[in-house]
């Protein structure tokens, strides 16, 4: 149960969406969009997210949106999690988000909560972050577009009448080989530990890591050292951990030197799996 | 300074329950768990974690399985909603019992709409999406074999949805939801 209520709104188009949060916000309110709402509803009920209006933008139509215009893949922020899977035109996000939650949270829970939530696993963006991807963001002045890596530095920086309405992904990078793995410490169920989830470009490797820090990242530099093909793997894995963000994550699902272990290990695994046995 | 519930007023809304059109008040931020259970005396769905993660408040939403604890009751308006009330005498709550799919019998609600669900979904599902949707639901007193034998005991019966949620009352004229199960 959650302690305080609010006001419900379920607004139609992006400028009635918009222009309800402007109102709101200038009567003193404290408005939030709500997609999937499983975030809200949970750390609601914990009184760590307080608001006194929501606006619900999953009967906005562009939000819905599953489908390739122009050699891009559109992807809707109010998509549920489990849409990727039956509708598999994206196959490194499919893998990515079938490890989220589970099946019956992920027809709930949708990929722009997920990119735009508190939890530091946000895992869903990491394909966005390997493929180039830019973002339609809706906001006072309308809908503006920019590349994902301009507007995404540990969190997508948006302001505070904003929403996040689409992603959009060129449709070369569909066909690109890929993997991205989810490690736990406990059985398949566990909460995360991390995950890695890697893409190869004109034969360049590309990783992206969620659950390493306290915020998903893609590091150029890491990549750089990890596509030094004159090194052994295990070195290049641990020469890559130089350009680490930090902190590297200490709780209770894993100390900073296991969740290293783990990264080190994981990675040599991916660049067997991408380059062969090194023995060959 | 935050605002108590008293602040606003109840609404009134009509929900599709187990076929049949109920109406109740509730204040915008209640969940459909809680609305279940406390306005319409339907307390099959069990408070479990109430964090999403136990799945012991599963209903089925427009054929998807739907953890109650993270839906607010008002996002539920004109949704078609079954609750384990609407699964009785069905063949998988039959098969649950012969195969003593329980222990204490708390979590067994929501593994038997998970399973339902997953039937009408797909009425011959592979082991890995057995595993895959039954892993949404927790049991901390028996094991999961038992729970598998029972889902595949309806499988190998072909009588997958064994029995459609009683329809006693027609809509009334309630808006319908269009093919994918969103609002009209």
């Amino acid at each position: 149960m959650i302690s305080f209520d609010f006001e419900y709104y379920r607004p139609k188009s992006i400028k009635e969406a918009t222009d309800l949060y402007q109102n709101l916000a200038s009567r003193g309110g404290k408005p939030i969009y709500y997609s999937g709402g499983t975030e809200i509803i949970t750390l609601g009920r914990l009184n760590r997210v307080y608001t006194d209006a929501v606006i619900d933008i999953k009967s906005i139509p562009e939000t819905q949106t599953w489908g390739f215009h122009n050699n891009e893949l559109i992807t809707g922020s109010a998509l549920p999690l489990s849409i990727f899977n039956e509708k598999n035109y994206f196959p490194l996000l499919a893998e990515t988000a079938r490890e989220i939650a589970d099946y019956t949270s992920r027809i709930k829970i949708t990929i722009g909560g997920n990119i735009c939530g508190q939890i530091f696993y946000r895992e869903g963006i990491l394909p966005f972050l390997l493929t180039d991807s830019d973002v339609l963001i809706a906001g006072s002045k309308g809908v503006k577009r920019k590349p994902l890596k301009e507007v995404f530095d540990q969190k997508l920086m948006l302001e505070r009448e904003e929403f996040l309405v689409q992603l959009a992904t060129k449709k070369i990078y569909m066909e690109m080989p890929f993997l991205s793995v989810k490690k736990r410490q406990q059985w398949k169920t566990g909460y995360p530990l991390l995950t890695v989830a890697s893409l190869k470009k004109d034969g360049f490797l590309r990783f992206a890591f969620s659950g390493v820090c306290p915020f998903p990242f893609r590091s150029e530099q890491m990549e750089t050292v990890l596509n030094s093909r004159t090194q052994p793997y295990e070195e290049r894995a641990l020469a890559s951990f130089d350009y680490l963000p930090q902190p590297i994550l200490n709780d209770i699902e894993g100390s900073n030197e296991y969740r290293l272990f783990v990264l080190k290990n994981t990675i040599v695994d991916f660049l067997k799996k991408f380059e062969g046995d090194e023995n060959k | 300074m935050k605002i108590s519930k008293d602040t606003y007023q109840k609404i009134t809304i009509k929900l599709k329950i187990n076929g049949e059109i109920v109406e109740t008040d509730i204040h915008v931020s209640d969940l459909l768990l809680n609305v279940l259970r406390d306005k319409l005396g339907l307390t099959g769905a069990k408070p479990g974690c109430l964090n999403g993660d136990c799945g012991a408040c599963t209903v089925i939403m427009n054929q998807k399985p739907m953890k109650s604890c993270l839906l607010l009751a008002i996002e539920a308006i004109r949704e078609e909603i079954t609750t384990i009330e609407g699964l009785l005498n069905s063949t998988i709550q039959k098969e649950f019992v012969n195969h003593f799919a329980f222990q204490c019998g708390y979590c067994t609600p929501g593994f038997v709409m998970v399973s339902h669900a997953l039937l009408m979904n797909d009425p011959n599902p592979d082991k890995k999406t057995v595993i895959e949707w039954l892993s949404s639901n927790i049991c901390r007193c028996t094991g999961y074999q038992e729970i598998e034998k029972a889902l595949y005991s309806v499988i190998k019966g072909g009588n997958a949805c064994g029995l459609k949620p009683k329809n006693t009352v027609k809509s009334n004229g309630a808006k319908k939801t269009d093919e994918t199960g969103r609002l009209n």
